[in-house]
């Protein structure tokens, strides 16, 4: 480098004529889009873990029965309300692998509940990849090899059983099927509704556009609640487990979109006006290919960031009209089913692992908010 | 005047849009198959009681439940004449519970001022309790208080209510001696108001208030925070700063000011959420409001009941907005009237 007297800067390096001017200095400065994201997105902590968390959740829904030790409505009649068992690794100061204490139940006939006892002498230990129940792998592949199951003569509950000796755990995954996909479901329809209606609104105004405010307004100051109620209790009784499933998260999802539906429309107020719009409205093309193609990718980031932080509204709805008896109804496993049971102070008094099922609930609800703020914030990279 | 001709608009289009909600829920309570009557009336031919089905032919035509539907919703909001003449909504009279055989109004009763009071405990819950948080949170923004305020939202938010409800109720009574169950101890009930009972009510309106209002206080707190840290970092707080204006007088005498509009206006989406929150805590938690009723009547397609436990919440939900939209108005003379439709 030279320094000219008066303090110009001079680069030292060769010309070459065949350089291309616009290039960035570093390669990473024209990165695409998501990659910028990715960079601001990481450096939010605790958006990333609560991501990687729900990832991880998801992909184990379809893998649900391999590991439960159990299927879900597997009854055992010798161990109703077996509290919780630990699984050990060390048995008098010798490694023995993980292993349970067989127990023995009794009625404890003064309270008027099961007293379980262990036997804490003969460690048994846990049977990997050994034959129990059978499910279906990825919803269709018959199987019975589970990851881990109590070896002969013992139960492994680690979260306890219920009051007909069902497995807490097991039932907890199986659980996670339905109440996880209740809310992607659900947003699914509120956003095809939110979507519909907001930009029909915004981009047509007028009167569609009064009318759909009309009824954004309307909708918006009704409690969701009694509502969610009353339509869960038009659902005939007589409907099996999956259609029960579907319409309960359609019925979550169509009282919701009055929301989006806003943000889409004042969104499409303001962007309708710009000229790229007024371009491709020139050249021919169709309402709907403008809003799809020209409006709709503007604020994409927005609308993903709004779902992530709608859809555990959905799970809580969920897991409330179930616990009130209107949403899934049993022999369909969600946390909300199983949270039902719990419904009584004795159930929390005397066998408080029955509610064990509300921790999955408020993890993956804390979950879902952080991830949501985290890409709330990391979604317009553009922005400062 | 300029005020009094909005609030005049302002009740217009509540009333307006009361109309659009009893069609709405008038359609949703018509949506299973049949109704009370009609069932009860193939459960009884089915099983061979010929003679309770006449008197359930008798109440179906009595009720008008044998005409199409649309004379049906007419002659439930009382605008057109049934089998007793004018006699629907807008008279004052709210129908026959067939689950409870009983006038709807006899139901209800009480229940529906037990409601008022309870959502009436929670708005001031979250109000007391969002304002000196979320201004405290703003002011130590990323310290401990700030990050605790944020963790104990969080929280609220994420717990389902009806399981708070119960731990509370179980941990509220083992450690601090709070009563299980109910609005008022039993010997209270259907008694005359009288100082003893008033503070029955009060004492067991401590949980639920709790329990419904920590989920809306924690977003509220949010928002607040937000909304402060906004204001924050304008300049003429920096002024204010520099001139050497005490800190806790600098942030009471303008940003709060500021932040406190939205603060108010959100009572309209703060509302049916706690609407919402209180149907599902009072079945929980036994409490004597129109929750227990609502949830019976749905079950049992008991229309009249269930119609009317809907319009009643919509009604409490839509008089509060209006309610913090006059607020909004007298606090803050900028707000324009009518200014919403631009």
């Amino acid at each position: 480098m030279t320094m000219p007297p008066d303090a110009h800067y001079v680069d030292d390096a060769p010309y070459d004529p065949d350089i291309d001017l616009s290039a960035p200095d570093r390669k990473d400065m024209d990165a695409p889009a998501w990659l910028l994201v990715w960079r601001r997105f990481r450096r939010h902590k605790l958006g990333l873990i609560s991501g990687v968390f729900l990832l991880l959740s998801y992909l184990m829904l379809p893998f649900a029965g391999f590991i439960a030790p159990y299927t879900p409505n597997e009854r055992s009649a010798e161990n109703l309300y077996h509290p919780p068992q630990a699984v050990h690794w060390f048995h008098d100061g010798a490694l023995i692998g993980p292993y349970v204490y067989a127990t023995s139940g009794q009625a404890d006939l003064v309270n008027f509940r099961w007293q379980y006892q262990a036997d804490t002498d003969r460690p048994m230990r846990l049977e990997i990849f050994c034959e129990g129940g059978t499910y279906n792998l990825l919803g269709f592949i018959p199987s019975d090899t589970h990851l881990f199951c109590a070896p002969e003569g013992a139960t492994v509950f680690l979260f306890g059983s219920d009051r007909l000796g069902r497995d807490v755990f097991s039932r907890i995954l199986y659980g996670a099927q339905l109440s996880l996909t209740v809310g992607i479901i659900g947003i699914t329809v509120s956003f095809a509704l939110g979507i519909f209606f907001g930009s029909i609104a915004g981009y047509f105004g007028g009167k569609t556009d009064w009318i759909i405010n009309r009824a954004i307004e309307i909708l918006r100051s009704l409690p969701e609640l009694p509502l969610w109620l009353a339509l869960s209790a038009a659902v005939p009784s007589n409907w099996g487990p999956v259609a029960v499933f579907f319409i309960i998260s359609i019925i979550l999802g169509i009282l919701d979109w009055p929301g989006l539906a806003r943000a889409v429309r004042s969104k499409f107020l303001s962007l309708r006006e710009e000229e790229y719009v007024r371009a491709a409205e020139m050249m021919g093309a169709k309402p709907g290919r403008v809003i799809r193609r020209h409006l709709l990718p503007n604020f994409s980031s927005h609308l993903i960031a709004s779902a992530t932080l709608s859809i555990p509204a959905m799970i809580l709805g969920e897991t409330a009209l179930s616990f009130l008896g209107l949403g899934l109804r049993a022999p369909a496993v969600s946390w909300g089913v199983m949270l039902n049971d719990a419904q009584n102070l004795a159930s929390i008094e005397i066998y408080p692992w029955t509610a064990i099922p509300m921790l999955p609930i408020i993890i993956v609800v804390l979950a879902f908010n952080f991830l949501g703020d985290g890409l709330r914030d990391s979604l317009d990279p553009y922005k400062s | 005047m300029m005020f009094l001709k909005y609030a005049g608009y302002r009740l217009l289009t509540m009333l307006l849009t009361l109309g659009v909600v009893s069609i709405l829920v008038f359609a949703i309570i018509n949506l299973p198959p049949g109704d009370y009557l009609s069932n009860q009336i193939a459960e009884l031919r089915a099983t061979g009681q010929a003679e309770g089905v006449a008197k359930a032919e008798f109440l179906r035509t009595e009720y008008a439940l044998d005409r199409p539907l649309w004379m049906q919703y007419l002659i439930w909001i009382g605008a057109a004449p049934g089998p007793q003449g004018f006699s629907g909504m807008l008279q004052g009279d709210f129908g026959w519970s067939f689950e409870f055989d009983q006038p709807v109004s006899e139901i209800v009763g009480d229940a529906l001022w037990l409601t008022v009071l309870v959502n009436l405990a929670a708005v001031l819950f979250v109000y007391v309790v969002a304002l000196p948080l979320g201004v405290l949170a703003a002011a130590k923004s990323e310290t401990w208080v700030d990050y605790s305020a944020a963790f104990i939202g969080y929280l609220g938010l994420a717990t389902p209510n009806f399981l708070l409800a119960l731990m509370l109720f179980y941990y509220g009574n083992k450690y601090m001696g709070l009563p299980i169950g109910g609005l008022m101890a039993p010997e209270f009930e259907g008694e005359p108001m009288s100082p003893a009972k008033v503070q029955s009510i009060l004492i067991h309106l401590i949980v639920p208030t709790f329990v419904i209002g920590t989920s809306g206080a924690a977003a509220m707190m949010q928002r607040l925070r937000a909304n402060m840290l906004d204001e924050l970092s304008k300049p003429y707080v920096e002024t204010a700063k520099a001139k050497g204006m005490a800190p806790a007088r600098l942030m009471a005498k303008y940003p709060l000011r500021m932040a406190f509009n939205p603060f108010v206006a959100d009572i309209g989406n703060l509302l049916p959420a706690m609407v919402s929150g209180s149907v599902l805590v009072s079945v929980v938690l036994g409490l004597q409001t129109i929750g227990p009723a609502l949830l019976a009547a749905l079950k049992s397609q008991d229309q009249f009941l269930a119609g009317f436990v809907l319009m009643f919440v919509a009604l409490l939900t839509l008089i509060g907005t209006m309610i913090s939209d006059l607020l909004l108005v007298l606090l803050d003379p900028r707000i324009r009237y009518g200014a919403r439709e631009g």
